[in-house]
């Protein structure tokens, strides 16, 4: 046996792979003339439209500030970490970008679930945290260096509930996903402005991320003959529901939230939520010059319309940019500080200030489905 | 009451998936010994095929009416699935057969996950929408009870799945191989059975039923990812444990309640402040209960473990 010149050798190869990966690392962490910006998205995965979106339009936005001639006189890196989707890969990655990329500023998660796993990391490190989608009121408690670009889930919840009414409908079955904070808080808020005005709960049901089979909550919430049903998820298991709550003879036309908007909501969904209605950040229908200029440098570059996590990335790096020019340093209190005062920055998801709780304050749109298209059908502001 | 029905209808239908994906565990066990954990995966992979093939062959088949084309798919997924299975026994299972068992289960598991992120990688971490083999309609039955096409031919389907596998394990040469094989294995090889034609083609036979399980799975809850997989997967094992492990009717019993307590329980469940994501939690509460009431599961028989 040659055992020890076997572990001799082996400890070189670790002392090789070692160097290499210190090596990494010092590339990895940028040199003078860039400033690394770190994304946390979800790539792949349960809602990997969101991530896929909301990554194009991040990306949209650096590559305008890079051709505009960078920031501070240096060049933006985006380095973006996949999450899988998965609760709890977030918040390890998060670390990774900042211990390992010295990233200057988070962006990042489209969840609300996945964002409440950053934001404690970024709040730790000192990193400012902008997280385009997330609209559960708890991220933004988590600590003053975590921020948001879109409205929040009692707006959104009150939005809903508003409309509902309005449309006549006094009887509202609900179906929260109990695994997203996201979906548990838009129901929340949608039941308590509803209850308060006039409205009836008459079913509610829960189920998990992932789940497949939602005849038997169906079937019991059927029984109640709602008037409409809110699903507060995300648009996988929202399209499984549609599906077979019209296998089940339910006509009720569907509620949500933004969590709806993808695609894939109609690919799988088909005929069966045609007809229901979600609350999102902006309509790819508004005429306003500066959101029909995005999607136009949009579709050139990606071949299709920019949903609204598209928009909402856009915003998110551009309030970061414009913050880290009036700031001009990407030193973490400093920059935390200009991201605070953003005041009236004409984003594409709306006018954007940010108020003492480091949320936006922002009109939602309402659009429903008709004939496997996203329609716009008002907004309503706060 | 009519509630109640139309949820023991609901249950039924996810009850016989399970049952056809639990005819593979008891079958490989049965012959084996050995619980093949690498079956959900094989049952994702049946999903995947079927797209695909559904992607392929479309454009050649739109002449043909749906449920011819879609009997094609099925029949060449199930073999994409059953050739696959003897794949994986070959290069997995076979060269550990003189082992302790327990290295086979280990490295089933790591079969599955093999199976599972090789998928993601091939396929991506995305979920895509499963063709309609057959155009979906709804009929409203007696007393406003609904179902779905699509609810009644995989419930047929299962059914005659079913019945052509009790066929070939009572009725053929090879079934008496199979059965022989199980009650003993050196005799078996005395009395002239070739094992390894016979395991590889159970392993055949049982990742067939998975993908046609795949199949059906995915056309009921139209929405497919390479983790699709697990959770039935570990439902149908406990059905195939419930109705007691190595016995075919005890499997499809076993599914069967797995599949009708599970909606029963999301049904219901609310009703007593439980929420129904319990669901998934009631299958392994039976398994335990089971386990500690009546190892042997349902149908099977109390067996002396040979030493």
């Amino acid at each position: 046996m040659d055992f020890p010149r076997r572990s001799f050798l082996l400890t070189g190869l670790c002392g090789l792979t070692l160097a290499a990966l210190t090596n990494c690392k010092k590339e990895g962490g940028g040199d003078a003339s860039t400033i690394v910006v770190g994304e946390v998205a979800a790539l792949t995965g349960g809602t990997a439209t969101f991530g896929q979106s909301a990554h194009a339009g991040t990306q949209m936005a650096v590559d305008e500030i890079n051709a505009a001639g960078g920031l501070l006189g240096k060049k933006v890196k985006l380095v973006t970490e996949d999450d899988q989707s998965k609760q709890g890969e977030a918040g390890t990655v998060a670390k990774k970008l900042i211990s390992r990329d010295k990233i200057v500023a988070l962006l990042g998660e489209v969840a609300s679930g996945r964002s409440l796993e950053m934001a404690p990391i970024a709040q730790k490190e000192g990193v400012p945290m902008i997280s385009p989608a997330s609209t559960n009121p708890k991220v933004t408690e988590v600590g003053d260096h975590i921020f948001r670009v879109c409205f929040i889930d009692p707006f959104q919840g009150t939005v809903m509930a508003k409309f509902a009414l309005a449309r006549g409908w006094k009887k509202v079955a609900v179906m929260t996903d109990v695994k997203q904070d996201y979906s548990v808080g838009l129901t929340q808020y949608f039941k308590e402005y509803f209850t308060k005005n006039g409205g009836t709960i008459v079913g509610e049901q829960s189920y998990s991320t992932g789940d497949k089979d939602f005849k038997a909550q169906l079937t019991k919430l059927k029984e109640g003959n709602p008037d409409a049903i809110l699903a507060s998820g995300y648009y996988n298991e929202t399209g499984l529901i549609a599906v077979q709550a019209r296998e089940l003879g339910i006509t009720a036309p569907l509620l949500g939230g933004d969590g709806w908007d993808s695609p894939s909501l109609v690919d799988v969904a088909g005929k069966a939520i045609e007809g229901s209605f979600f609350s999102n950040h902006f309509s790819a229908e508004d005429k306003a010059p500066i959101i029909q200029d995005f999607i136009t440098k949009y579709k050139a570059k990606h071949g299709n319309t920019p949903d609204a996590m598209a928009a909402l990335g856009y915003d998110s790096m551009m309030i970061l940019a414009n913050a880290i020019k009036k700031a001009g340093t990407t030193e973490g209190k400093a920059l935390r500080d200009a991201i605070a005062a953003t005041k009236d920055h004409a984003g594409i998801t709306g006018v954007i200030s940010l108020d003492e709780k480091r949320n936006a304050n922002k009109p939602a749109v309402i659009l429903t489905i008709k004939d496997g298209k996203f329609v716009y059908v008002e907004t309503v502001a706060p | 009451m009519e509630q109640f029905i139309q949820q023991l209808l609901n249950g039924l239908f996810l009850g016989a998936i399970y049952a056809l994906i639990a005819l593979g565990y008891t079958m490989v066990y049965g012959v084996l010994r050995f619980i093949n954990f690498a079956h959900g995966d094989v049952f994702m992979l049946g999903a995947f095929a079927g797209y695909y093939l559904h992607k392929a062959l479309m454009p050649m088949m739109s002449a043909l009416p749906a449920p011819v084309s879609a009997v094609v798919i099925l029949l060449l997924s199930m073999l994409i699935c059953g050739v696959l299975g003897i794949v994986i026994e070959l290069l997995a299972y076979r060269p550990l057969r003189s082992r302790p068992r327990l290295n086979v289960l280990i490295t089933a598991i790591g079969v599955s996950l093999f199976l599972e992120y090789t998928a993601q990688y091939i396929f991506g971490a995305t979920q895509r929408p499963f063709p309609e083999l057959i155009p979906k309609k709804t009929v409203e039955g007696l007393g406003g009870l609904y179902v779905s096409n699509t609810q009644v031919i995989v419930l047929v389907a299962t059914l005659l799945l079913l019945l052509a596998l009790r066929f070939i394990v009572m009725k053929t040469k090879m079934g008496l191989a199979m059965r022989a094989l199980s009650l003993n294995p050196t005799a078996a090889t005395l009395m002239g059975v070739n094992n390894s034609v016979v395991i590889s083609f159970t392993f055949g036979l049982g990742s067939a039923l998975a993908g046609a399980g795949g199949i059906f799975y995915a056309s009921l809850y139209p929405s497919i990812e390479p983790f699709m997989g697990i959770l039935p997967g570990l439902k149908a094992f406990v059905a195939a444990v419930l109705g007691g492990i190595g016995n075919i009717p005890g499997a499809a019993l076993g599914g069967m309640i797995i599949g009708i307590t599970e909606t029963l329980v999301a049904g219901y469940s609310q009703d007593i402040g439980i929420p129904s994501g319990y669901k998934d939690g009631v299958a392994f509460v039976i398994l335990i209960l089971i386990l500690l009431f009546k190892p042997s599961g349902l149908l099977g028989k109390v067996e002396r473990e040979k030493v």
